[in-house]
């Protein structure tokens, strides 16, 4: 392989053409190396070169995204780099978020490597750390010589198409991805190594930093029930008999909304349960124990509530990511809104 | 309370005239275990097939794995409660035969059956590809609902493994381990400067064919007890799960727990191992209050510095696991926790279904969605027909040619929270 092409995006700062007074101007290219570009072109030590500068005024970016965007990767193209690298952006909030878009679309629209550097802080590492790798840089430019350093052992890597280590031998900010390998010892062994340590008061890792935890405050209540439209939603795994959406016994991938218009009374010969996660017999026996349409249509005949929902939405919460369940709350919290829906019973199981 | 295991080992089962051992090799005698087992009209049909490692053959659905074990001196029998008297067992003398297991399969129960491959990638993801099996096809009479199906399987697992084990009984053994613990109060003056840890162990009980069974007690009906280490090492606990095979704690876990054996291992040198809590993971809110409650109160009352807890399952036992930790933690208890992940099939997708700031060690046996391609084998033991349904299965799972697409979640012992195996995961 050649010679590794770079092209470089900073901002306005950087390149020496001025501060606030200047952050409008519009992405412009230069076949140049400029500002810490000298640094990092230093440190390929010939394996990778920059070959064109893209430069763009922070509030230009900011303000008219898609258009510097589309701008950008205009001029990124000609030049069919191998990679892409934006900043350090250090503790600069617009500038990282600047990086941080532009790195993104470079990887997504152009398929090109893509990395970009900069503070934990900076708002661009949590819009698009799941994304990219962002390396960790210090709070401002006095940490450049550092910030280079890690940035391009890691950028070669991602050329070349190398294996990417860990956030801690490669200094990005954690993207939160798991995966799997063999450590040397079992795990309970490692437990107690870890315990050794933490009852001594030394210094251990554990395997799986606590995520921050994700508690929604409940609604107020609905202030008069017999007049309000309630929808039945369940990860209980109900669905019309033969389960036809396929929606997987654990894991689930999808969800399904069904029809319950004219259904009393849910019974064996209609509805089944697809949840893998505990004995199906009894849900089997009468769906109702899980999704209780019988007891709501008596209500709603007495007028206790407004009116049941025609649509029920299911899946199955059993090893489901989390990830996935969010994505279909999303949905079905939105499509329910949008059906003047007013309450919703979740049921578990 | 003092139990010397004698390890007898096994380097190759084959079906033979009588039941026997004989320089290291299992004689089986097919007819006489297929009838013993045939005994529970619950069964229709009966057979026995053996798998060995590196054979090309995958095993599916199983349901349970047992390690043989006989007790030779001492009080009660093996799997006291269930099989044997409600003798309290862990000391005197066991004989357990090693590099050998019984493997129960036959029509599928609930979902949540597993995968074990003797060769090939998916060999590497379980223990069991590593140990000469008795496997035991069993299918039910017509009709049989689910919880009567996994009792008969459970109890005809853990019949022949009592049965094969019986053919230990006047062998010598070729290594004899010994674990020794004390009574509470000379225990903690045997060695005063070091650290005092206990092992709390959650047992999954979360019913509706996830149960667990403590000296033939369903877990359910029980409150946070101790016990000493041996007990288990007897069979004291045995499993009756249809969880989701990947971190379902199987009798042979059970048998050998990892954590108890490794505490051992440092006991006396740097901790001093007291003894084993165990609790439960039930589905009711004031009984995981309850049974946290106790764990923490029985942690402080052993006057404990420090414990490992180790969890069962997965998504709902996770709220007791962090419970748990939490309020031993607040005891002033330092806690590890061993659990599992389901973090999506990429891996992106927070892990546990709880969390909390004092959950600050963990071990984890791995991303349970991950997913894995497993190349036919040239026999099935069992059938392949539940290969999409199962958990971690998905519509397309079983290719036509016999390949199976699943994630680890599908593979029996794969990502086990008692810390068996090697595996781990990183975040990157």
């Amino acid at each position: 392989m050649g010679k590794i092409k770079v092209v470089h995006y900073i901002n306005q700062f950087f390149a020496g053409i001025g501060g606030e007074e200047k952050a409008d101007i519009k992405p412009e290219v230069r076949e140049e190396v400029i500002g810490p570009g000298m640094a990092l072109n230093a440190g390929f030590k010939g394996e990778a070169e920059i070959v064109a500068t893209v430069i763009c005024g922070d509030s230009y970016f900011n303000e008219n995204v898609e258009e510097a965007k589309a701008e950008i990767l205009e001029m990124v193209k000609k030049y069919e780099p191998d990679l892409f690298i934006a900043g350090p952006a250090f503790n600069a909030g617009r500038y990282g978020v600047a990086c941080a878009t532009i790195t993104a679309a470079v990887q997504e629209e152009l398929g090109i490597p893509a990395m970009t550097a900069m503070y934990e802080e900076n708002p661009g590492v949590d819009m698009f750390r799941k994304d990219l790798y962002i390396v960790a840089t210090k709070n401002s430019a006095a940490g450049m010589r550092d910030a280079v350093n890690k940035m391009v052992p890691l950028a070669l890597k991602l050329a070349k198409g190398e294996e990417i280590g860990t956030p801690d031998e490669e200094h990005y900010h954690a993207r939160g991805i798991r995966k799997n390998f063999f450590a040397d010892k079992r795990g309970s062994a490692r437990a107690v190594d870890m315990l050794i340590k933490k009852l001594k008061g030394e210094e251990f890792q554990t395997e799986y930093p606590m995520p921050d935890f994700d508690r929604v405050e409940p609604n107020p209540a609905v202030k008069d029930i017999s007049k309000a439209t309630i929808a039945l939603v369940t990860s209980g795994g109900i669905v019309p008999k033969g389960n036809p959406d396929h929606i997987e016994s654990s894991s689930a991938s999808k969800y399904g909304k069904y029809d319950i218009e004219g259904f009393e009374d849910l019974t064996s010969e209609t509805h089944e349960t697809a949840h893998g996660g505990y004995d199906p017999v009894y849900a089997n026996e009468d769906a109702d124990r899980v999704l209780p349409v019988d007891v709501l249509r008596e209500m709603e005949k007495e007028g206790k509530i407004g009116k049941l929902h025609r649509y029920f939405y299911t899946t199955v919460g059993n090893g489901t990511a989390v990830k996935n369940a969010k994505a279909f709350g999303e949905e079905i919290g939105k499509e329910l809104k949008e059906a003047g829906v007013d309450a919703v019973i979740l049921t578990s199981t | 309370m003092r139990l010397e295991l004698g390890h007898v080992n096994i380097s190759d089962v084959q079906f033979g005239a009588e039941t026997k051992i004989e320089n290291g090799v299992l004689y089986v005698n097919k007819e006489e275990l297929i009838s013993l087992i045939k005994e529970d009209e619950h069964l229709k049909e009966v057979d026995v097939e053996i798998a060995r490692p590196g054979e090309s053959v995958r095993i599916t659905p199983v349901k349970d794995v047992i390690e043989p074990r006989v007790k030779v001196e001492g009080p009660g029998e093996i799997f006291p409660g269930v099989l044997g008297k409600v003798e309290t067992v862990g000391s005197g003398k066991t004989y357990a035969l090693k590099g050998c297991a019984v493997v129960t399969t036959g029509k599928i129960v609930g979902f949540q059956e597993g995968i074990i491959d003797m060769t090939g990638p998916g060999a590497e993801y379980t223990p069991f590809s590593k140990t000469n099996n008795v496997v035991l096809i069993c299918e039910p009479v017509d009709g049989l609902k689910q919880h009567d199906h996994e009792r008969a399987v459970r109890f005809a697992g853990l019949k022949a493994a009592k049965y094969l084990a019986e053919a230990a009984r006047e062998v010598t053994p070729d290594k004899v381990e010994v674990f020794e613990t004390l009574p509470l109060l000379e225990q903690l003056n045997q060695y005063p400067d070091l650290p005092k840890v206990a092992y709390v162990q959650m047992l999954q009980s979360q019913g509706l064919l996830h149960d667990t069974y403590v000296y033939g007690v369903d877990a359910k009906q029980i409150v946070p007890t101790i016990l000493y280490p041996t007990e288990i090492m007897d069979g004291a606990i045995i499993s009756g799960n249809c969880v989701s095979a990947c971190d379902k704690n199987t009798t042979y876990h059970h048998l050998n727990n990892p954590v108890v054996a490794d505490l051992y291992e440092k006991h006396g040198k740097e901790l001093n191992f007291v003894g084993v809590i165990i609790t439960n993971e039930n589905v009711y809110l004031a009984d995981k209050e309850r049974s946290s409650n106790w764990t923490a109160k029985l942690a402080e009352y052993l006057g404990l510095d420090g414990v490992i807890i180790s969890q069962e399952g997965f998504g709902n036992p996770d709220t007791d696991l962090i419970m748990n930790c939490k309020k031993i933690e607040q005891k002033g208890i330092k806690t590890v926790i061993i659990t599992d992940e389901y973090a999506g099939r990429d891996g992106s997708s927070q892990s546990l279904a709880d969390a909390d700031p004092l959950a600050n060690a963990v071990v984890t046996g791995g991303n349970a969605n991950e997913i894995i391609e497993l190349p036919a084998m040239d026999k099935v033991i069992g059938s392949l027909e539940y290969i999409d349904t199962i958990a971690g299965g998905f519509d397309g799972s079983l290719k036509e040619d016999g390949s199976i697409t699943v994630e680890l979640q599908a593979i029996t012992g794969a990502t086990n929270e008692l810390g068996f195996n090697k595996m781990s995961a990183k975040g990157f």
